[in-house]
């Protein structure tokens, strides 16, 4: 601190901290702060708030018990109550999206650091990343044309004769979870690749002279080498995707609720913004979980997820 | 054996390729399609009629107009307090400094939901206690830009201060020994040291902006930006106006790819010619 006055003088540090204090304080720390405050309080019309009713309570929480439907699970019939099966759906749907995206990633990853020509390189890092450029809404608009039933995906399985009769992908989540992995593929491809990058070749030339199968190689030299971009790129792809909001409602349908959704109804169809904050806390609560888990699994820092 | 495996992985490089572009070159071949569903089978001849729909599409317009406003103005912040918070970082240690970046970087992970929502609280929240009608308390598009900063600024701290880690302290030292300002060493020392990250920064922070859905869908009050006009049209009633735009931006995306690589391979060429004739000249040198 002594040192950034001495250097820009008062005045500029000054700025500098406020500048910074403003950032935390008023975007990030107190919105999260009366998120969390409000979360517990009643829906109430306008003239009651502030009055006798309004008084803190665990029901807004309580909500998401509501309503039980019934489901199976190899023949076993039983209870479970609406919301908390779409929480624990955009979950599982989130980590198959999440290893769909390493099984794919991975590879190609592998193949970018250590195989391809480097001349040809930047030219294919160009190529990958147009589609990033091109805004989230009109890739899952993209996928949307691609799934419609009589769209031409199953036109062209119809004609390869890979399918009998075109198949929903819309209805259940097989649209959301494509949709998703499109979408968040390449956060998973460009930590993995600046992760191998930094692997000496020559130890998996040793590997190999030494007599490793390829697979081996991978098991033993690769995959630990990586395990710092492996970890960024899951929390990515798995907070981007149980975050997201526009993918799962154009490529769901009602059978495929996703948890922000949820939130989304609470807010601006029920206008119930309590509720709304309860479970977007509910959300954030699990985000939180998760990067620590995946943190203490891969055991990396937080500040490694950056690079 | 290993040829074999080479192949195979050429092949899954393209494949990846084909995964990546083919939704963008369907999506681009339905703008012109002269069918009223945006698709592209069956195909019922080419029309350049949705570019005219699309053009003539006031609220998309309008919506595009907003778009570019708030990437903006987030771009602009984003940059200020990302530069800012990356030089503060960059001269503390210690636990603050821990706990300063811990708390910037957790920005990043925050989904946008609950960004949009906690910032749409607060503000409403503010103008209410205070009782005015000021419009920085109502909902609208300037929420959503405070909103897409919170995280975005993080974006490009994170670029400037890789930059800053690389540069060299004894340059300050040395305009200050020498009489500068305190302002004249961050304009005329620091801040053009960090230009390549900063515009990085800013280009990275205007993308963010044009993406960003879930911060402006719980903000915009009853304005539109681009992506969620999109999303409201795919929701209820699409044209392949849509398409047309699509098309277009894509074009435009392109474009700046191949200028981009152009330049790049220009750069690459003066290189290798000048590296061609230092070894030239030490060759003769050694011959002499």
């Amino acid at each position: 601190m002594n040192d950034l006055i001495r250097r820009y003088g008062v005045t500029i540090t000054a700025l500098m901290c406020l500048l910074v204090a403003f950032w935390l304080v008023m975007l990030v720390v107190v919105p999260n702060i009366t998120l969390f405050e409000q979360s517990f309080r009643p829906y109430l019309p306008v003239v009651d708030v502030g009055g006798p009713k309004d008084v803190y309570s665990l029901r807004n929480y309580a909500k998401v018990f509501d309503g039980s439907i019934e489901r199976s699970f190899f023949g076993i019939p039983y209870m479970i109550p609406v919301h908390v099966m779409t929480f624990g759906l955009t979950i599982w749907y989130s980590i198959v999206v999440t290893v769909a995206c390493f099984a794919l990633a991975y590879p190609l990853a592998f193949f970018m650091a250590k195989i391809a020509n480097p001349k040809s390189l930047p030219t294919l890092l160009l190529l990958l990343f147009i589609p990033l450029w091109v805004s989230e809404v009109l890739r899952a608009f993209a996928w949307w044309i691609i799934l419609a039933f009589k769209g031409p995906l199953n036109a062209l399985l119809l004609a390869i004769g890979a399918i009998d009769e075109p198949v929903r992908w819309i209805v259940g989540y097989d649209g959301v979870v494509i949709g998703l992995t499109y979408a968040y593929v390449l956060f998973m491809l460009f930590p993995i690749y600046n992760a191998i990058s930094s692997l000496d070749t020559n130890q998996i030339e040793a590997a190999d002279d030494l007599g490793a199968p390829w697979w081996k190689i991978h098991l033993r030299v690769v995959l630990p080498h990586a395990k710092p971009g492996i970890a960024s790129g899951c929390v990515m792809v798995f907070m981007l995707s149980a975050g997201s909001l526009l993918v799962p409602s154009i490529l769901g349908s009602t059978t495929s609720q996703w948890f922000t959704q949820t939130i989304d109804q609470w807010f601006k169809d029920a206008l119930d913004w309590n509720t709304a904050s309860a479970y977007a806390f509910i959300l954030l609560l699990l985000c939180t979980v998760f990067v620590s888990i995946a943190l203490k699994v891969f055991n990396v820092k937080l500040s490694d997820i950056a690079k | 054996m290993h040829k074999l495996r080479m192949n195979l992985a050429r092949l899954y490089m393209g494949l990846f390729l084909v995964f990546m572009i083919a939704p963008l070159a369907v999506m681009s071949g339905a703008a012109f399609n002269d069918n009223r569903l945006p698709s592209i089978v069956p195909w019922k001849g080419w029309t350049s009629r949705w570019f005219e729909a699309m053009i003539n599409d006031d609220r998309m317009m309008v919506a595009f107009g907003n778009t570019l406003v708030v990437a903006v103005a987030v771009a602009v912040l984003a940059v200020i307090v990302g530069t800012a918070s990356a030089i503060l970082i960059n001269s503390i240690s210690g636990r603050v400094r821990t706990l300063l970046y811990s708390m910037m970087i957790s920005t990043i992970l925050i989904p946008g939901v609950v960004i949009g929502i906690s910032t749409m609280i607060l503000w409403t929240k503010m103008g209410n206690a205070m009782g005015t009608e000021f419009f920085l308390f109502n909902p609208g598009l300037h929420l959503s830009v405070l909103g897409q900063v919170s995280y975005i600024a993080a974006m490009v701290m994170l670029l400037v201060l890789a930059r800053l880690q690389s540069f060299d302290a004894g340059l300050e030292e040395a305009a200050l020994d020498l009489g500068a300002s305190h302002a004249q060493v961050l304009r005329r020392i620091l801040l053009p040291y960090l230009y390549p990250a900063i515009g990085a920064g800013g280009a990275v922070a205007f993308f963010q902006s044009i993406e960003n859905y879930n911060v402006t869908q719980f903000t915009r009050g009853g304005m539109d930006t681009l992506t969620v006009y999109v999303f409201s049209m795919v929701r209820s009633g699409v044209t392949p106006a849509i398409n047309a735009l699509a098309f277009l931006l894509i074009m435009v995306t392109l474009v700046l790819a191949l200028i981009y690589e152009i330049n790049r391979r220009r750069l690459a060429r003066v290189e290798a010619e000048r590296e061609a004739e230092a070894r030239r000249a030490t060759a003769l040198e050694e011959a002499i």
